[in-house]
């Protein structure tokens, strides 16, 4: 036996086999760790600059806010128009809007008309008109609201009960080889952009509904609620197929044995052991819908108007945003509102993920392990 | 009633099977829709040129090398930290402590949070804070850095597919047998070494599939970038961090709905669309690919 | 008689609530090979882990008593565990190469420890496979995947990659359960040879398998060590009823 070459060059001693400090270890370690608390970081400084720039709102004295302001929008504007434009049409739709909001924006800086202005803000938000850009602008919400839980309900009421049989198809019925294309087909449509799926409502579903159902406005809460549903329906599969394969064998084999068909069987029992999966996958797909913006951009119609009727447009918190934010004077009175907005999406979506979390699984945990 | 049974029996599995395939016909019919829609517009030339004539005619080819760009720098941003979160969340966090159970939530939270959120929080914290920071402490307040470019839109994009990015690598590093860290740390390794040696080489696959996937959407997503950095038109490409940048997104945005003449330029949007669904598309396609090879390995 | 190579006193180890193991105290000779025997769930993999402190990787285990190894308390506060386990290497159940080449697999030991002369590892490579009786079989394909080595073969690489690292003590967590006669013949041989250089302690189900190759045999039940000895005697004359039930094959 060849014994000579010894690499670790040490005996068993207590000199040799005394703790050492590595670098390496310590600093991968710390760093690691360091990073990993990014996601919770981030978390909360989406919370805190969301919620910083709706503050302004809730202020009275803010006229050096305002003055900065006007000069940042000066510079800002002043910059855009520098940049080479063309004559096209888009471009002189861009210039007209940066010019009215100037205008708009003098007359604001002036102090008397801030401080009316403010008070009248946040007494507005509870009101039925969104006018922004005019010259008395209200800023009330709840056409928005109203609006963001029509296309929802419309959405959901779609997407939820398609999702469901359809995860109960290839969870319970489905041979396998057309389960391994049903899956990954859907788990697809998750990955479209939604401005894929925005264009295709607003140039296809829009004119084929309005041809089945000949209603007037061609965009409307109908049009955007399918459209939505396309959105929502992958994530209400994926997680409902899941909960449903979750389902523990005994409970499934213990109908089939009392003498019950598979269809009974995944009606009666797979499906009800399995609601506290699937109220998680529609929660979450109702949290998809709510802040989705694009698909609300451009399939909506993006009128905020109160009605019943699903077939009026609508204009949703989250294209609300979209289609303002890029065009408003920082720090101005619209500008917090829109955060205001975003707020009230983050604080609602971060309910719902909650919710889901642990209300959901609380409940499993009960109901599989009997505790 | 055996006869009664049967046929509610019937019914019932039909229904089922009916939506599931009403789903797959949708995604066919879009898919052919818009390839219908796009494929006489789309050729070599409408890739690679410029777009003419204020956007009426040409190409797209800045929207592209924006869009690429983007998830470029994106991808710099959120491949490292997504998958140092996931090392940390499966080799040194316990299951069962709070900081590991609060981070996991963190990273759901993340995952759900709408994605115009994303892009208020860049306007409010990358543009506005960092950006107006750096400008008035190294510039006296001369606008650089405090407007929308492409390098907040990234950085902005990075935190929406951060939760993409852990989720893949994670599941790729459970795959990696325990009997090979053991057999690592039995041979006198360190955890990190055991780590950089076994479990990342391990998990190469996972995160090239979390790195896809995080593509995949940032490429595709347009909320967080409307106000962050996306411009309508330039007529040059973007040269520097603090440019602006089109975007393949965007553009099919603002020439479906604020063109001046959105029925004549119809075939380029299409056109548009095919390109982007096509990318998405096929990078999705790569992911699920490489998955689901992945799963069937861990079996 | 010599001092003994490693010596146990009142080891006992919980799994959270349940305990494992039993307030163990053995003496395991140096350059011998000692078996631990007894049915499955016995506490006899566990004790094993705990001579190069596996367990230490495992949540909620929690351990009381002393193991040392040379004289020295390997559970002292101030002991290295990464150095301790370059000095008690082990072999485990299933055979567990990285999915590297054979040459790496073997050469991982070494570079850890900081070796990056290719000559020296090279030649470290070659005298732990020869080592391990598999050179022969895999010279001419050392930088193929080890993966493609034959379940034996994996074993006995494995058991060339523990050599590599130069220990003293080489664990063995049943290395022959899941191969075939041949293979296991193949590695009771090198536990034969290897004993000459290397304390070397065995898990193994297979009470045969025991008998040809060790020189001292414990018999673990539920937890607790029921008797230790000399191989010989443990097979012929126990002195207790439960060690003779079960190497005559009444229960296990």
């Amino acid at each position: 036996m060849d014994n000579s070459i010894n690499n670790t060059g040490f005996v068993f001693t207590k000199e040799s086999l005394r703790k050492k400090f590595r670098w390496s270890e310590f600093l991968s370690e710390r760093i690691i760790t360091g990073v990993a608390f990014l996601s919770i970081t981030i978390i909360i400084l989406i919370f805190f600059f969301v919620f910083r720039e709706t503050l302004p709102i809730f202020k009275q004295k803010k006229e050096i806010v305002k003055v900065e302001s006007v000069q940042k929008q000066e510079q800002y504007g002043g910059d855009e128009n520098a940049q080479p434009t063309n004559a096209s049409g888009q471009e002189q739709y861009g210039v007209i809007t940066k010019d009215t909001m100037m205008t708009e924006n003098q007359v604001v800086g002036e102090d008397t008309v801030i401080h009316g202005a403010d008070e009248a803000t946040v007494k507005s938000l509870l009101g039925k008109d969104w006018l922004p850009v005019s010259d008395r602008p209200r800023y009330g919400l709840i056409p928005l609201l109203v609006g963001t839980v029509k296309i929802t309900l419309l959405a959901i009421l779609f997407a939820a009960p398609i999702a469901i049989l359809a995860a109960l198809f290839s969870a319970a019925f489905a041979p396998p080889w057309m389960r391994e294309i049903i899956k990954p087909a859907i788990e697809l449509l998750a990955g479209f952009p939604s401005v894929v799926i925005g264009f295709f409502a607003l140039m296809v579903m829009a004119s084929f509904f309005q041809n089945i159902f000949g209603y007037d406005t061609r965009l409307n809460a109908f049009v955007g609620g399918v459209a939505m549903a396309l959105a929502a329906i992958p994530i209400i599969y994926t997680i409902t197929e899941d909960a449903l394969t979750a389902v523990p064998r005994s409970y499934t084999e213990a109908s089939l044995a009392l003498g019950a068909s598979r269809w009974q069987t995944a009606l009666f029992v797979t499906l009800p052991a399995a609601t506290p999966g699937i109220f998680a996958a529609v929660l979450l797909g109702v949290g998809r819908v709510f802040g989705e913006t694009m698909i609300a951009l451009m399939a909506t119609g993006n009128a905020a108007m109160i009605s019943v009727n699903p077939f009026e447009s609508v204009r949703t918190l989250a294209a609300t945003i979209g289609a303002e934010m890029a065009e408003v004077v920082f720090g101005d009175t619209h500008y917090s509102v829109l955060f205001l907005i975003g707020s009230l999406l983050f604080i609602f979506t971060f309910g719902l993920n909650a919710l889901a979390e642990f209300y959901v699984k609380g409940k499993l945990v009960k109901r599989f392990q009997g505790k | 009633m055996n006869r009664k049974n049967r046929i509610t029996g019937a019914l019932f599995v039909g229904t089922t099977a009916f939506s599931a395939f009403l789903i797959i016909a949708v995604i066919i019919i879009l898919l052919v829709v818009i390839i219908i829609g796009g494929k006489d517009t789309f050729s070599w030339k409408f890739l690679t040129s410029f777009p003419e004539d204020g956007m009426m005619k040409g190409g797209i080819f800045p929207a592209i090398y924006g869009t690429v760009l983007l998830v470029l720098i994106m991808s710099v941003a959120a491949v490292p930290f997504g998958t140092i979160t996931a090392i940390y969340l499966t080799e040194y966090a316990k299951e069962t402590s709070i900081l590991a159970k609060t981070i996991r939530f963190a990273v759901r939270t993340l995952a759900t949070v709408p994605s115009i959120i994303f892009g208020l929080f860049g306007l409010g914290f990358f543009i506005k804070f960092v950006g107006g920071g750096m400008d008035n402490m190294f510039l006296g307040g001369q606008l650089k850095w405090g407007q929308p470019n492409i390098l907040w839109a990234s950085l902005t994009m990075s935190l929406l597919t951060l939760p993409v990015v852990i989720v893949s690598v994670e599941e790729a590093i459970r795959t990696v047998p325990r009997e090979m860290r053991e057999a690592s740390l039995a041979l006198g390794a360190t955890k990190w070494e055991t780590i950089k040696r076994i479990v990342i080489p391990g998990s190469r696959s996972g995160i090239m599939t979390g790195t896809i996937l995080a593509v995949s959407r940032g490429a595709g997503e347009v909320a967080p970038i409307l106000f962050t950095g996306a411009a309508y038109y330039l007529a040059t490409l973007p040269t520097s961090l603090s440019d602006q940048f089109m975007n393949l997104g965007y553009h099919i945005y603002i020439m479906a709905t604020q063109s001046a003449n959105v029925d004549q330029t119809l075939p380029i949007q299409f056109a548009t669309t095919l390109v982007l669904l096509m990318l998405t598309f096929m990078l999705n396609l790569t992911a699920v690919i490489i998955r689901s090879r992945l799963r069937r390995k861990a079996k | 008689m010599k001092e003994p190579k490693i010596k146990t006193r009142d080891l006992t180890l919980f799994y959270g609530e349940k305990m494992a193991l039993n307030a163990i105290s053995m003496d395991i000779p140096e350059k011998e090979v000692t078996a631990f025997i007894g049915p499955s769930g016995c506490g006899k993999s566990t004790f094993l882990r705990t001579l190069n402190r596996m367990n230490d990787l495992i949540p909620n285990v929690k351990i009381t008593g002393e193991v040392l190894v040379d004289s020295l308390n390997i559970y002292d506060k101030q002991i290295d565990v990464v150095n301790l386990r370059k000095k008690v290497g082990m072999v485990f159940q299933k055979s567990n190469p990285f999915t590297k080449s054979i040459f790496e697999n073997v050469a991982y030991g070494p570079k850890i420890n900081g070796m990056n002369n290719k000559a020296k590892l090279e030649e470290i490579v070659e005298s732990s496979l020869k080592k391990a009786f598999i050179w022969e079989e895999v010279k001419d394909r050392l930088h193929d995947s080890a993966m493609g080595l034959s379940g034996g073969q994996q074993q006995r690489m494995c058991i060339a990659r523990a050599l590599a690292v130069e220990p003293e003590i080489i664990l063995m967590d049943e290395p022959a359960s899941a191969l075939d006669p041949i293979s296991t013949a193949k590695i009771e041989e090198l536990i034969f040879e290897l004993k000459k250089s290397y304390t070397i302690v065995i898990v193994t189900h297979n009470m045969q398998q025991a008998a040809r190759v060790s020189d001292v045999t414990a018999f673990f039940y539920l937890g607790e060590l029921i008797e230790f000895g000399k191989t010989k005697k443990i097979f012929t004359t126990p002195d207790k009823k439960q060690t003779e039930e079960y190497i005559t094959g009444r229960f296990g």
